[in-house]
């Protein structure tokens, strides 16, 4: 089974939204919420684009855009990939 | 209320920052060339001002880069530039008291073809999240005014090549209003296929392959302008804020104008004359005060003519010092009128005319002085700047060395800055 990992989450993330070399994002930022990282909504829903894309899952927008953090995001796709496969 | 200027930020095809612009700019470094950014072959025009030797990731964090089209990784970089000449921190300042006004003609173009590629060849979802705001003609304001804090009054103007004059014209009318300080001007490039294409059917860009011969406003062989891409920022603050912090002023905006041409195939005059006229008025002087006019030069022999006609009708037949050094760089867009005001800060700052390059024969309807080698006129101290866009747009913008009668000159304000 398809897991989307933290490194796989971070790879795409500084893909979609750029990296600041400023702000450390790694796993011990795993409940650090992405605003608190500089990631703004946009930036978010790019992240989220790439992933429905790399994943082939579909993330309703209105729940994924409630996992404010790496952790609750995670589980989030994780969970709609195990449902749909 | 008076309108000075206390910083340039500039990007051109022949020097990013004052120094290496204007250097080259006086030595009449034409930077017109075969387009590199893609491969002209397939389209009818293949020369362009490109500015070749801008790094975005030197000047943005790696954050920027994915939302921003090139125009504004330009625009953002030359804010900074802008900033630091004039000595200025905006976060100093209350946010509400400071603005930003942008032309822009085009947008970001680049981006936006990127994306429409996208669209076609790999489907709606691999479309940028940026593209809702990346291509937009305020995104430069936007991006500037969150960049810098400049939370006070915003604008974003679209006048096509009149543009960049005319945020600095609103920039004046900020200050007056009691906003204490404005970055305005104008940053443009449309150097892709799409934006190229877009421009073709006006008619106006010339067709030759060689860039000593493309762009000769003026000139009997004159066929047509040459695209550039760049601008500049300016720094605009109220007199005396400027003098209580006691920076170099480069200059007063002393007049401003604006008028639209009448409609095609109308037997009224266009209103270039006019509008020069008024920019006169609106500063309080009459002809002989104005020591040299920035011209739009458009490159087009109609367009030529009317401009110059409107400048021997106003000035008298070779009356006054004509030059148009965007020959050097090609036309930039909404970039242009904020650049041609930088440069006549700097003219009047070193007391040197820069050059118009390219043009040998003038064009006997064309009864102008045009400054074809530097010069240094005895007196240097006005200047007007002209542009004319698509549209039928005429802006005209009056710009002096400080005013000594109220002490803004100081011993700085003539010595060659060091950036």
């Amino acid at each position: 089974m398809t897991t989307l990992t933290f490194p796989r989450l971070r790879e795409l993330i500084l893909e979609a939204a750029g990296d600041d070399e400023s702000i450390i994002f790694d796993e011990s930022r795993l409940d650090a919420t992405f605003e608190s990282m500089g990631y703004d909504s946009l930036a978010f829903m790019e992240t989220v684009s790439r992933i429905e894309r790399t994943y082939g899952v579909d993330l309703p927008e209105e729940d994924v855009m409630a996992q404010k953090t790496p952790r609750a995001l995670l589980d989030f796709v994780n969970d709609r990939i195990a449902t749909t496969e | 209320m008076t309108a000075v200027i206390t910083g340039l930020g500039i990007a051109a095809p022949n020097g990013l920052g004052v120094a290496d612009y204007w250097r080259a700019t006086v030595e009449g470094t034409s930077r017109i060339d075969r387009i590199t950014r893609f491969d002209p072959d397939r389209y009818p025009v293949r020369l362009a001002g490109e500015i070749r030797d801008f790094s975005p990731e030197q000047h943005l964090s790696g954050r920027l880069l994915p939302q921003t089209d090139r125009i504004t990784q330009l625009a953002l970089a030359v804010s900074d530039w802008a900033l630091a000449d004039a000595g200025a921190e905006p976060a100093a300042l209350h946010d509400f008291d400071t603005g930003i006004v942008t032309a822009c003609s085009a947008g970001g173009f680049e981006f936006g073809q990127r994306e429409l590629a996208k669209l076609w060849h790999d489907g709606p979802q691999h479309v940028s999240a940026y593209m809702s705001f990346s291509w937009f003609y305020a995104v430069n304001t936007g991006q500037i005014s969150i960049r810098h804090s400049l939370r006070g009054p915003a604008a974003a103007l679209v006048s096509d090549q009149a543009g960049g004059l005319d945020a600095i014209g609103q920039a004046r009318r900020q200050i007056r209003a009691g906003t204490k300080l404005v970055i305005a001007g104008g940053v443009e490039s449309t150097l892709c296929p799409m934006a190229l294409i877009s421009q073709l059917p006006a008619g106006n860009l010339s067709t030759r392959d060689d860039p000593a011969t493309a762009y000769l406003p003026f000139d009997v062989d004159a066929t047509g302008g040459v695209i550039g891409e760049g601008g500049a920022l300016l720094v605009v603050e109220d007199a005396a804020a400027a003098r209580a912090r006691g920076v170099r002023i480069y200059g007063e905006i002393a007049g401003y104008a604006a008028a639209l041409d009448p409609r095609p195939g109308s037997a009224r005059p266009p209103a270039v004359a006019r509008t020069i006229r008024q920019s006169l008025a609106d500063a309080g002087i009459v002809p002989s005060d104005v020591d040299v006019v920035f011209a739009d030069a458009a490159g087009l022999p109609v367009a030529d003519r009317q401009e110059a006609h409107a400048i021997a009708e106003v000035f008298g037949p070779h009356g006054i010092p004509v030059t148009a050094p965007k020959t050097m760089i090609g036309r930039l867009n909404s970039g242009m009128g904020a650049l041609d005001v930088a440069t006549a800060l700097l003219a009047i700052r070193d007391g040197v005319v820069p050059p118009t390059v390219g043009t040998t024969r003038i064009d006997p309807n064309c009864q102008i002085d045009l400054v074809t080698a530097a010069r240094r006129p005895a007196r240097l101290a006005t200047a007007l700047v002209l542009a004319r866009g698509v549209g039928g747009f005429n802006t005209a913008v009056v710009v002096r060395a400080p005013s000594t009668e109220t002490g803004e000159i100081d011993d700085h304000a003539y010595l060659p800055t060091a950036s």
